[in-house]
């Protein structure tokens, strides 16, 4: 299975729904989506994993690569993700800390903190 | 002791084909399901990281993993070209500041994201049974699983 990715606009915030396996392979494209995101000015970003299947370190780097570029801008990453085995890697690696997690896309869209 | 043993180019794409076989023998030798997933996870960040490093010393080389199963063990063995990264032998996720990793920076594609051995890191606060060694060949990563049930040595009749 291949990564598939789309975005939309919801108000000031950009939704980036993933779906499939996040790895080394796949990656660099999600790395280039939130890149192409933050360099045309959107600095708010909810990124919706739960048709994700597979996350692995590389993922999880260019999450946090991510959530560096939109603080940079004062701005924010939310992910949305309610998947134990996904959320796993979150927690063994202390990243839950950083990252607001949410159960759904309208709780990640009405945060703000 | 059936073994299975697999190479592959060092490429990003194979990773995926890896962690498939890898799952496949895994379920094959009775590992339980709770643990299938960490299986994949593993083998996973062990093979990217083989990838990674073969392909960065020497694209040419396969990727070498070896599947076993024997003493009530289920045993992966990735085995790469290069020496081990300094300070990575012993993958600590403590010694990792989530605050620090996230730090702001607009900084170009130059600088990684994660540090180099974070994937041993994941490895690590995953799998009990976790070893990594340089050896005359290249950097061997270990990891086994208890099997409980299974089906190993038999064929459905």
């Amino acid at each position: 299975m291949d990564l598939s990715l789309s975005t939309r606009t919801e108000g000031d915030r950009t939704v980036v729904t993933v779906g499939g396996e996040i790895d080394v392979y796949t990656a660099p494209k999600l790395r280039e989506q939130l890149i192409d995101l933050v360099s045309s000015g959107n600095y708010h970003l909810v990124v919706d994993m739960e048709n994700v299947d597979f996350l692995d370190s590389t993922g999880l780097g260019v999450l946090v690569g991510g959530l560096k570029r939109v603080r940079a801008h004062e701005g924010s990453l939310r992910l949305v993700c309610t998947q134990e085995r996904i959320l796993k890697i979150f927690r063994i690696t202390g990243l839950t800390k950083v990252f607001p997690i949410h159960a759904s896309v309208d709780e990640a869209l009405a945060a703000t903190d | 002791m059936p073994v299975v043993d697999v190479s592959f180019s060092a490429l990003p794409a194979h990773v995926r084909t890896a962690r498939l076989v890898a799952l496949a023998v895994a379920r094959r030798a009775g590992v339980d399901d709770d643990l299938l997933d960490e299986v994949r996870l593993a083998v996973g960040e062990a093979c990217s990281r083989a990838v990674g490093v073969n392909g960065d010393r020497a694209p040419q080389a396969a990727v070498r993993m070896t599947l076993s199963d024997e003493q009530a063990k289920f045993t992966v063995e990735v085995v790469d070209v290069g020496p081990l990264e300094a300070g990575v032998g012993e993958p600590d996720l403590e010694l990792l500041n989530p605050e620090q990793l996230s730090a702001p920076a607009d900084a170009g594609d130059v600088m990684p994201d994660l540090p180099p051995g974070f994937g041993l890191a994941v490895i690590s606060g995953l799998v009990e049974e976790f070893n990594v060694s340089s050896e005359s060949d290249g950097t061997h990563v270990r990891m086994s699983w208890p099997v409980t049930g299974g089906v190993t040595g038999s064929e459905p009749s």
